[in-house]
């Protein structure tokens, strides 16, 4: 199994006070929810994780091991995949197969295999027919889903999520809770949506001033909230 | 954004494959652009005239576009018949030069032809099949990439534009020869270009993740058919006879 732990990390902007003082968490077993007000940091963890920023003070490691050099970073980002808030930075192949097969041509399959490999994932999202289809014209929902075949056709261990259901209708909401639940694979998501986190994860995090907080994420869905329509019959999932 | 007007179609230009028109189109633009001959630009146009016809594309789109080219063609006619040497036609005052006008003619034939054959050929091609086709062509891997995220990013870069450029004319700003309209276009302009410097970064940081080391993979289009062919053949006996036409008409001594 994999595991991906932050050991003592310390990091601020570069001009900025100290976004994180000594944080330590550890992922690869849980599903976790992180929650916490905007510029707490929440995208910078990840960005942290991957390796896109380097911390001020603390360590990465990699299934207990340190990671520190640029071979280690590959093997990390391919155990560990990241869903961008922004589908359009993640998407920029011309074709969605292309874009798709890009991961799996980059860590050295064949044209053939990585063509297979990337229908085969799209498939599996429901996504089969959209192999020709020009990236940028697709729609918000799709983009975000076929982002997220993009991550899942390098069979990562472990999921990170910036904001995913930002801008989603609920039917793909809907399609993107059912597509993880199915995964089951031990995953971080960053969201403001309580409910999307209830359903979607087992322990939430909230990040405040630094620090982490942890607490069951049953407990998220007892406050009142309003839904638009609410006059129609609608699904609270449990 | 008036852009990939003629990419949607079922002609048997559109079904053409990609490579063969490209090279096809380029082969028959340096015949043309060579010519020197009126009737060798004439059967020039008259190809090009046939190919738009099979290409099938909305009239009145080509019209608008032809008409752009030609409204430049009139600088030409306003200079040409009056700056060259040469006999002249005498209108009192007004000497227009016979050469001058074969040359304002020989250059409006000739464009017009190649912009033809380019809308029938390669504006019917979507610009990722033609940045496939170009890489296909062992043309530099570098370059058709280049082409291709031009294109995937340009409606992204547009798109901010205009939502900048929606949220201040929303607070009022009309724009006017003003200081204050310059520094405000100033500052779109350069919001703009911070939004695209700070994509580019995070597009960069999405092709790391996973595994980009410098190699940009494009996959191939599919194998070229029998009737792709048969069409190439056809371009290229087109260019020849356009050619052949030229070299008579030199040899005969005509100018």
């Amino acid at each position: 199994m994999t595991s991906v732990k932050l050991a003592d990390i310390s990091y601020g902007p570069p001009g900025g006070s100290l976004l994180f003082n000594n944080l330590s968490l550890e992922i690869g077993t849980e599903r976790v929810g992180l929650i916490g007000p905007n510029g707490s940091g929440k995208t910078t963890l990840f960005y942290i994780i991957m390796g896109l920023l380097r911390p001020d003070k603390g360590a990465v490691l990699l299934n207990g091991r340190q990671v520190d050099d640029g071979r280690a970073w590959r093997q990390l980002r391919r155990q560990v995949g990241f869903l961008f808030q922004d589908a359009d930075d993640q998407l920029f192949s011309p074709t969605v197969l292309e874009d798709v097969g890009f991961g799996p041509l980059n860590i050295g399959y064949s044209e053939s295999e990585a063509r297979q490999r990337a229908e085969a994932t799209l498939e599996s999202l429901g996504l089969a027919g959209f192999e020709d289809r020009i990236t940028h014209q697709l729609s918000g929902g799709e983009k975000k889903l076929v982002a997220l075949a993009t991550i899942l056709v390098m069979a990562p261990d472990i999921l990170l999520l910036d904001e995913p259901t930002n801008n989603l209708d609920p039917t793909t909401r809907k399609r993107l809770v059912a597509i993880l639940e199915k995964l089951n694979l031990p995953m971080v998501i960053i969201s403001h949506d309580f409910d999307f986190l209830a359903k979607t994860t087992d322990v939430i995090y909230s990040l405040e001033q630094g620090h982490l907080h942890r607490s069951e994420s049953s407990h998220l869905h007892s406050h009142p909230h309003a839904h638009p329509y609410g006059e129609h019959p609608h699904d609270h999932g449990g | 954004m008036d852009f990939e007007n003629f990419s949607a179609g079922t002609s048997i230009m559109h079904a053409a494959d990609v490579r063969l028109k490209l090279i096809g189109a380029l082969f028959f633009s340096v015949v043309v652009a060579l010519c020197h001959s009126l009737s060798g630009a004439g059967l020039a146009l008259l190809i090009g005239l046939v190919l738009l016809a099979g290409a099938r594309l909305a009239p009145l789109q080509v019209a608008r576009r032809l008409l752009l080219v030609n409204l430049f063609l009139l600088f030409f006619w306003g200079t040409l018949p009056f700056s060259a040497a040469g006999p002249a036609f005498d209108f009192g005052l007004l000497h227009i030069s016979q050469a001058g006008v074969r040359l304002a003619t020989l250059v409006t034939l000739k464009t017009n032809a190649i912009i033809m054959v380019f809308l029938a050929l390669v504006a019917t091609s979507s610009m990722v099949a033609i940045g496939h086709g170009l890489a296909a062509l062992r043309l530099p891997n570098r370059l058709c990439v280049l082409l291709l995220f031009t294109y995937r990013y340009i409606f992204v870069l547009q798109q901010e534009y205009q939502r900048l450029r929606r949220a201040a004319l929303l607070r009022g700003f009309v724009p006017a020869t003003s200081l204050h309209t310059y520094r405000t276009y100033g500052n779109l302009l350069g919001m703009t270009l911070v939004k695209s410097w700070q994509r580019g970064i995070r597009v960069q940081q999405a092709m790391q993740l996973r595994g980009f080391q410098g190699r940009f993979y494009l996959l191939t289009p599919p194998a070229v058919r029998g009737r792709d062919w048969l069409l190439f053949v056809l371009l290229l006996t087109a260019a020849s006879a356009v050619a052949v036409t030229e070299l008579t008409s030199r040899a005969g001594g005509c100018p």
